[in-house]
């Protein structure tokens, strides 16, 4: 095959592109320029995440042997990926920009120019799998596993995606990269959002959205317990920087319930409060299974795994937990997987609408 | 396999790489007082002398340097402190706005670190100055240039420009003129005496000589502020221990070009022009760029609409075909070029571009292998084109 590695100046990319050319794939490396970084780059639209990731990339082709180029997509990913993180913070949600990114872009912008030109599918350094039958598992490396970040991808896009990397652990995939003499090899793991590089997520946004003051009020007793600025600032299950001036009667911390934009309120309560065990949903990928279905499902990247039964109609998809979920966010995926020895395999995915407590719940 | 980006780099000629390699032999620092430093100093003062007669100037008039950017930077830079430490209303800066890099930024620097105003010459459509538009500037700025700056030739399209127009039209007004040679030596007629410029930029790795030694020609009345501190070697305008072998190599290189120039032109031309009409025979709606007659010989450049040129690139990359979107400077990440947009270029036009140069070793056989690669090549460009739309 003529495939398209997309190497981002990480480690995992690197090995990624090295072991599709070692199993007699015509690999070309193409890092893509997300980031409008005016700090690393003089005249702006060029490179994300740094210079420096750029370079890398650029030498870990050269040591694995492949062509490489830069890709241009910083419009595109301005576009589809930090509009889209700001338009969903403004709107009471927490989006997850990761998983925007492989959606629109590099299984979507890069694979429809990549096949434009003549290549069969990209490849990524991501830690998952893809079954024989192209169904998505996660990863042999359950910490690193980013099968919940590639959800979104539909069967003709995972069709196009070749990862890997999926039967490996993270360490595994260092030792080899140093064993090949990549010298990203034990370059630190990237954690933040790319796009922002200071790490300040509230601050990032205050620059967008500007300062929007309005009321934090209590759950249960619609009390207004303080003031804040800017809702955008909050997500469902935060307990730190609530600055309320109206102490629980219980003397029990608070936490952030739900955000509404319309009145512009965050609405705050005990830990309990926050519990859910229904979760609805909309943006639905179904791989096909029969529903209403027994199986697993994550809520948010990195988070925990509860037992649920998932129904699909339509445009709909709703969650029943079997054990009820805190910090259940909307505007992030749902994820439905079928419990496998041979890596859990993913059943679909959805954009979490609401989280809600059911009758029993309440009580 | 077809090599088809000379501009860029071109092969050394083997006689250049025997005399690097026989200079490098040798012991010696040219400054050294001992037989082996004379030795050095030898062979250094005898390239000076042979670099300085093909191109019209006096050997103490040959600066040399690291090559072409640093030449640049020394002459935009160092005149323009010159010029303004003897008048100081002398601040303003004039480029031309097709220039190299190492010119534009270099002006660029002094106005934002030396508060210089600068100005920008305009160019045609086809990349030439009006030498009206110079006097104009110069009229409308009297006792207020320092420096004007204009290359002899272009890097991407290859026009050429009037240099001993515009270098009489500046002398005129009593202000110095630079022009970067770097891409015209070699390739037509260059004598700096006979131009009238006050200081010229050659550098080695364009005309088969190494990567790394270049020069600046400096008249010996043009003032020039150092931006190199040291030993004082080179008039005291370019310190730092002469690169002998680099030297002796380049002075071959040189030599070779100019003596040959004219065989060069006329055989490499009729080389570019069959390229020029198989490329619009095989791409029909492709756009050269540039001055169709006055530009190098070795350069065609055009814009094949509906493409992105990187991706065009990396489709004949594939296919073994070596060409440029623009200046290696700015490849890697697909900028308009500055120098289509200033032809009046609008951003996709300027996108759509590749350049196509050809040199000494080039082949009849390079060009059937472009000409072989191409029409599928843009195919599917054109089909990529449709990524830019987003979906969802």
């Amino acid at each position: 095959m003529r495939v398209l590695a997309a190497m981002s100046g990480g480690v995992d990319s690197a090995v990624a592109a090295a072991r599709a050319h070692d199993a007699g794939h015509d690999v070309t490396g193409v890092h893509l320029a997300l980031a409008r970084n005016p700090q690393t780059y003089r005249t702006g639209a060029r490179g994300c995440c740094t210079l420096e990731d750029s370079r890398d990339a650029r030498r870990a082709a050269d040591v694995i042997g492949i062509p490489f180029y830069v890709w241009d997509m910083a419009d595109q990913f301005h576009e589809s990926v930090v509009d889209d993180f700001v338009a969903e913070y403004a709107a009471g949600r927490t989006p997850n920009p990761c998983l925007r990114c492989n959606e629109k872009i590099k299984f979507a912008a890069v694979l429809d120019r990549a096949v434009a030109l003549g290549f069969d599918a990209v490849v990524t350094g991501h830690h998952a799998r893809l079954g024989a039958d192209g169904e998505l598992r996660r990863s042999v490396d359950d910490g690193k596993d980013q099968s919940y970040v590639l959800a979104v991808l539909t069967r003709a896009q995972l069709d196009r995606a070749v990862f890997p990397l999926g039967d490996s652990t993270k360490a595994q995939v260092r030792e080899e990269a140093a064993a090949r003499g990549l010298a990203v090899a034990d370059k630190p793991d990237s954690h933040d959002i790319c796009f922002i590089a200071d790490g300040d997520t509230r601050g990032f946004l205050e620059r967008r959205l500007g300062s929007a003051p309005g009321d934090v009020v209590d759950g249960r007793t619609g009390e207004t317990l303080g003031r804040h600025n800017g809702a955008y600032a909050f997500t469902v299950g935060q307990r730190k920087g609530l600055d309320l001036r109206v102490p629980a009667a219980d003397g029990r911390p608070r936490y952030v319930l739900s955000i509404t934009p319309v009145t512009n309120t965050v609405t705050v309560g005990p830990r309990e409060d926050l519990e859910v065990d229904t979760v609805t949903a909309n943006r639905v990928i179904w791989h096909g299974a029969p529903t209403p279905v027994e199986c697993d499902v994550q809520l948010r990247a990195h988070g925990e795994v509860v037992p649920a039964v998932v129904t699909v109609e339509g445009e709909t998809f709703t969650a029943r937990l079997r054990t009820p979920a805190r910090g259940v966010a909307a505007g992030q995926a749902i994820v439905a997987y079928r419990r496998d020895p041979a890596g859990d395999a993913v059943l679909g995915s959805a954009t979490i609408t609401v989280g809600s407590r059911s009758a029993e719940l309440v009580r | 396999m077809a090599y088809l980006d000379h501009a860029a780099t071109t092969p050394m000629l083997a006689a250049a790489l025997d005399a690097y390699v026989a200079a490098a032999r040798e012991i010696g620092n040219p400054s050294s007082l001992h037989a082996a430093g004379r030795n050095a100093r030898r062979l250094v003062e005898e390239s000076r002398e042979r670099v300085a007669a093909v191109l019209g100037a006096r050997p103490s008039e040959v600066v040399f340097t690291s090559g072409g950017t640093e030449s640049d930077n020394l002459a935009v830079k160092g005149i323009f402190w010159a010029q303004r430490s003897a008048s100081p209303n002398r601040t303003r800066v004039l480029v031309s706005s097709v220039e190299h890099h190492a010119v534009l930024d270099a002006a660029d620097w002094l106005g934002t670190h030396e508060g210089a105003p600068l100005s920008r010459l305009p160019v045609d459509p086809s990349g030439r100055i009006a030498p009206a538009t110079l006097a104009e500037l110069l009229e409308r700025y009297p006792d207020e240039i320092a420096v004007v700056s204009v290359q002899w030739a272009n890097n991407e399209v290859g026009t050429v420009q009037p240099i001993p127009e515009l270098a009489r039209i500046a002398a005129a007004a009593g202000v110095p003129f630079h022009t970067d040679a770097v891409q015209a030596v070699g390739q037509i007629p260059v004598d700096f005496a006979a131009s009238g410029a006050a200081a010229m930029t050659v550098t080695g790795h364009k005309v088969g000589g190494p990567v790394g030694v270049g020069a600046l020609l400096l008249g010996r009345d043009v003032a020039c502020t150092p931006l190199l501190h040291g030993g004082g070697q080179e008039r005291d305008v370019r310190s730092g221990t002469l690169d002998t072998p680099g030297v002796a190599a380049f002075a071959v290189a040189v030599e070779s070009a100019v003596n040959g120039q004219e065989e060069y032109a006329k055989r490499v031309g009729a080389l570019r022009d069959d390229l020029v009409t198989r490329v619009r025979a095989a791409v029909p709606d492709a756009i050269l760029n540039g001055d169709p007659e006055g530009r190098l010989p070795g350069n065609a450049h055009f814009s094949f609409p509906g493409c992105e040129g990187d991706a065009l690139l990396m489709l004949l990359d594939a296919q073994g075909v070596s060409c440029s979107t623009g200046s290696a400077c700015s490849a890697g990440v697909a900028q308009p070029s500055h120098v289509l947009v200033a032809m009046g270029a609008d951003d996709d036009r300027a996108r759509s571009s590749l350049r196509f140069t050809l040199g000494h070793p080039s082949t009849a056989a390079e060009v059937d292998a472009l000409i072989a690669a191409l029409p599928g090549a843009v195919d599917r460009a054109r089909r990529a084109t449709a990524w830019k739309t987003p979906r969802g």
